[in-house]
Order: C-alpha cells, then sequence, then structure tokens
C-alpha cells in the first residue's frame, strides 16, 4: 500500500463526508461552505488522477465563481443565522430509500460490468495538446462546440440582465 | 486497502450522485436545491475523467466533455441565481411551497 492510495482515500472520504454534509445541514451559509470544501476535494482528485488542467478549471469556475455567487445570493435572500424549517421525516425518509436504492442499483450494475480499456498508445492531457484540439477544425477538432459553448455563455449573460432588470415604477 | 482505480472512482462518483439526488428530493430551499444540482454535475464530470484516465487514454474526448459541462453549469448557476433573486422580490420568500401561482 503506497502514499498515493491512501491520499486518494483520504481525499474521497472528505470528499463524500463535506458533500453529506453539503445536503443535511440546516445552516443553509454552512451548507454553501461544506459544498465549497466538497468542490476542493473533487479538484484534488482531478490533481491526483494528474488532469491538472481540469483540476485549475475546476477551481477557478467553481469555487472561485460558482460558489462565491451562491454565497452572493444566500446574503441577499436569506435572513442571516435563520435555521431553514424542519422537513418532515415522511420525505426524508423516502428521498433516503429512493436515493439508496438508486445507488445500490448502479453499484451492483457496476460490479457485474467488465470494462475494456483500449490499447493504444496514451495522449499526455497537456495544455497544448488540449488547446490544439480544442480550436482544431478537423474530425478530431472541439472549434464547433466551443463557438457554440460562447454563443451559450452570451445568452446567458444577457438572459440574467434580463431577468434581474427592475422594471420601472408604474407612474400613476 | 487496494490500489484505486477505475472502479473506485465510478463507485465515488455515484454516491456523490446520490447523494446530490438526495439533496434535491429533501430540500425546499431553491438555492440549496441548486447546491444538490451542482454536486450532481460534478460527480458526472469525475465520471467523464475517470473512463477518460483508465479506459480511452489515447483520446481526450471526456476531457472536452467535462470542460464544456463546467461552462454550462456555470451560465446555469447564474441564470437560476437571477431567476432565484427576482423570485424572492415578488414573493419575499425561495421556498418552492411558496411559490405556487402555477400549480393549479
Amino acid at each position: 500500500m503506497s502514499g498515493s492510495t491512501i491520499i486518494f482515500y483520504l481525499l474521497a472520504a472528505f470528499t463524500l463526508v463535506s458533500a453529506l454534509l453539503a445536503v443535511t445541514t440546516r445552516m443553509i451559509f454552512r451548507a454553501a461552505i461544506y459544498l465549497l470544501f466538497c468542490l476542493i476535494g473533487i479538484a484534488a482528485i482531478y490533481f491526483w488522477l494528474q488532469y491538472e488542467f481540469i483540476a485549475a478549471v475546476q477551481i477557478v469556475v467553481y469555487v472561485g465563481g460558482i460558489v462565491v455567487l451562491i454565497i452572493f445570493s444566500i446574503f441577499l435572500t436569506q435572513q442571516a443565522g435563520e435555521e431553514l424549517p424542519k422537513q418532515k421525516p415522511g420525505r426524508q425518509l423516502f428521498a433516503a430509500l429512493a436515493a439508496f436504492c438508486g445507488l445500490a442499483l448502479v453499484l451492483l450494475q457496476l460490479t457485474q460490468h467488465d470494462f475494456i480499456e483500449t490499447g493504444n498508445k496514451a495522449i499526455e492531457p497537456t495544455v497544448a495538446n488540449i488547446g490544439n484540439q480544442m480550436l482544431g477544425v478537423d474530425d478530431k477538432g472541439y472549434a464547433l462546440p466551443f463557438e457554440l459553448v460562447s454563443i451559450l455563455l452570451l445568452a446567458a449573460l444577457i438572459g440574467c440582465i434580463v431577468i434581474a432588470l427592475r422594471s420601472k415604477p408604474e407612474t400613476t | 486497502m487496494i490500489e484505486p482505480g477505475l472502479y473506485h472512482m465510478l463507485f465515488l462518483s455515484a454516491t456523490l450522485f446520490f447523494i446530490g439526488v438526495y439533496g434535491f428530493f429533501t430540500r425546499r430551499n431553491l438555492v440549496t436545491m441548486l447546491m444538490s444540482v451542482e454536486l450532481i454535475l460534478n460527480s458526472v464530470n469525475l465520471n467523464f475523467i475517470a473512463f477518460n484516465k483508465y479506459l480511452w487514454y489515447d483520446k481526450m474526448d471526456g476531457l472536452f466533455f467535462t470542460i464544456f459541462i463546467i461552462a454550462i453549469a456555470a451560465a446555469e448557476a447564474a441564470v437560476a441565481i437571477a431567476i432565484i433573486i427576482n423570485l424572492y422580490r415578488s414573493h419575499r420568500s425561495i421556498d418552492v411551497e411558496d411559490a405556487e401561482e402555477m400549480k393549479y
């Protein structure tokens, strides 16, 4: 058993525990902080898998962008320090049952399935390789989805501005 | 403990996915439901990266899917939070039980 194995198990346990706390705590601000730790744990797992670029994107976009956005929206919409109302125990029980049954089904399928790996030569996921393929226009390139995502981001930007515009008070 | 491989990663991401599903079922506050959706999206990303790392290491398609999912998740979170703040302005609450004009 090597050090890298121990590190993987520690990271996985950290991620799962903070995810579980993020969905069960009744303090909404604490839930956001646990979500932050969970996303950092996932970024660390990407580092462990040696996908450094994805780990950096995860930290920049999720930890630096989305969690900050969520915390701001909590400040804008929630009275500070107030606990969420208690949930009905029946609903909690059925949700836990549904989630557990789904997890059991997936894990059962997983243990019975045999994955076959390709025997070809590995490509290193370096930033140069990623950039060359992402902006390539040959049949392996991802230039068209890249442009589509840029249009989607523009649409989301305009949509956010339109939704959040305060309508003018009507002059009566 | 055995050396972690593809099955460990898939186990981790499946567990993360169903934790997110549990949160989505139990929470009744829109911001916390959005957090559960982020957990689900992250588990899908982890799955793509695991398959790319352990099975199809001669391609980088899983990596590109992950990058696009992260970009779309950022756009989705921004639009969702704009809608949530607008809902708070009109209802003074972001509980899903309080916004039921279109229910009947």
